[in-house]
């Protein structure tokens, strides 16, 4: 048995370090590359990127436009470009037509716009669930659809992902966009919430 | 509806250092046209299927992958993996681990 004051290193944690020791002893990664992918998604690419996609929408139509056209490009336009060379399509809640997102198979998720996924996204339940019965797993969220509104779930892939663009809080007339910003949640853009109302 | 099964608020994208480390050897390895990324989306895909818990199956796919392409046999990591174990063990708390720790 260890002492407590060993370090235990958990199996898995093991394993990992084997394969990256493997792979940089063959010069296949870079430990600088690595630690750089783990911080930008860990600490620099997170919901803030696609929430000033969203408030720019909302304050610049012919941007609205362009990014229901070919968001892959409207993104881009922004500096969010896929590190996969995926494609991203932005689909847009309308009072009568909620949109939520969802990868069934994995987690496939806009990374260069929202960070990587919360452990929610990637459960078994929300994967199967929010295709089966939607408004339910919603409502589990606190979203609470009107009876009359549609809704659609899209499935990510690896080459297509989605990003919902939620509809704008009703009392922000004038506002910038960056104030607008502060209200889009990463919940309201994977369509298991709103943007938040202001104060 | 009793229990509410996917809970909102659990935001951080890793619970443990190792999935960080994990996620980044896999994009590296996606960079460097070790494979692509719908490759590696399809596998995983798989092995979620399977009803793995997720850092583990994403653990288990990339040794699947990294085995069938023959760059990381399994004997291989099993005996580094070990070795990594040792050195951790034989490191005073506090200090990095290093391989070159290990005994023997």
């Amino acid at each position: 048995m260890p002492h407590d004051h060993d370090n235990h290193l958990d199996p898995m944690d093991a394993r990992v370090r084997a394969l990256e020791t493997i792979l940089t002893r063959k010069g296949l990664i870079e430990t600088a590359a690595v630690d750089a992918i783990i911080e930008t998604y860990a600490e620099k690419v997170g919901p803030q990127n696609g929430a000033s996609v969203v408030a720019r929408a909302w304050t610049d139509p012919a941007f609205a436009e362009w990014l229901e056209r070919d968001a892959t490009a409207a993104v881009a336009s922004m500096g969010f470009t896929g590190r996969q060379g995926e494609h991203v399509r932005a689909v847009f809640n309308t009072p009568d037509q909620h949109h939520v997102i969802v990868c069934t198979l994995c987690s496939c998720y806009p990374w260069s716009l929202l960070g990587l996924p919360p452990v929610w996204y990637k459960s078994p339940a929300y994967r199967s669930r929010v295709v089966i019965e939607p408004r339910a797993v919603l409502a589990e969220f606190g979203l609470n659809l009107p009876e009359g509104t549609k809704l659609r779930v899209w499935d990510s892939t690896a080459e297509l992902r989605y990003l919902v663009v939620p509809m704008r809080p009703e009392g922000t007339e004038g506002w910038s966009a960056a104030q607008l910003a502060e209200l889009v949640t990463r919940e309201s853009m994977i369509g298991t919430g709103l943007a938040r109302v202001p104060a | 509806m009793t229990t509410p099964e996917p809970t909102p608020p659990d935001h951080a994208p890793f619970q443990a250092p190792w999935q960080a480390q994990l996620f980044g050897v896999t994009v590296a390895l996606a960079d460097a046209g070790v494979f692509t990324w719908p490759d590696w989306t399809r596998a995983l895909g798989a092995e979620i299927a399977r009803e793995t818990p997720y850092w583990e199956a994403w653990l288990v796919t990339l040794e699947k992958l990294l085995a069938g392409l023959g760059v990381a046999l399994p004997p291989e990591v099993a005996a580094l993996a070990h070795r990594w174990e040792e050195a951790a063990h034989a490191t005073p708390h506090g200090q990095p681990i290093l391989l070159e720790n290990a005994q023997g």
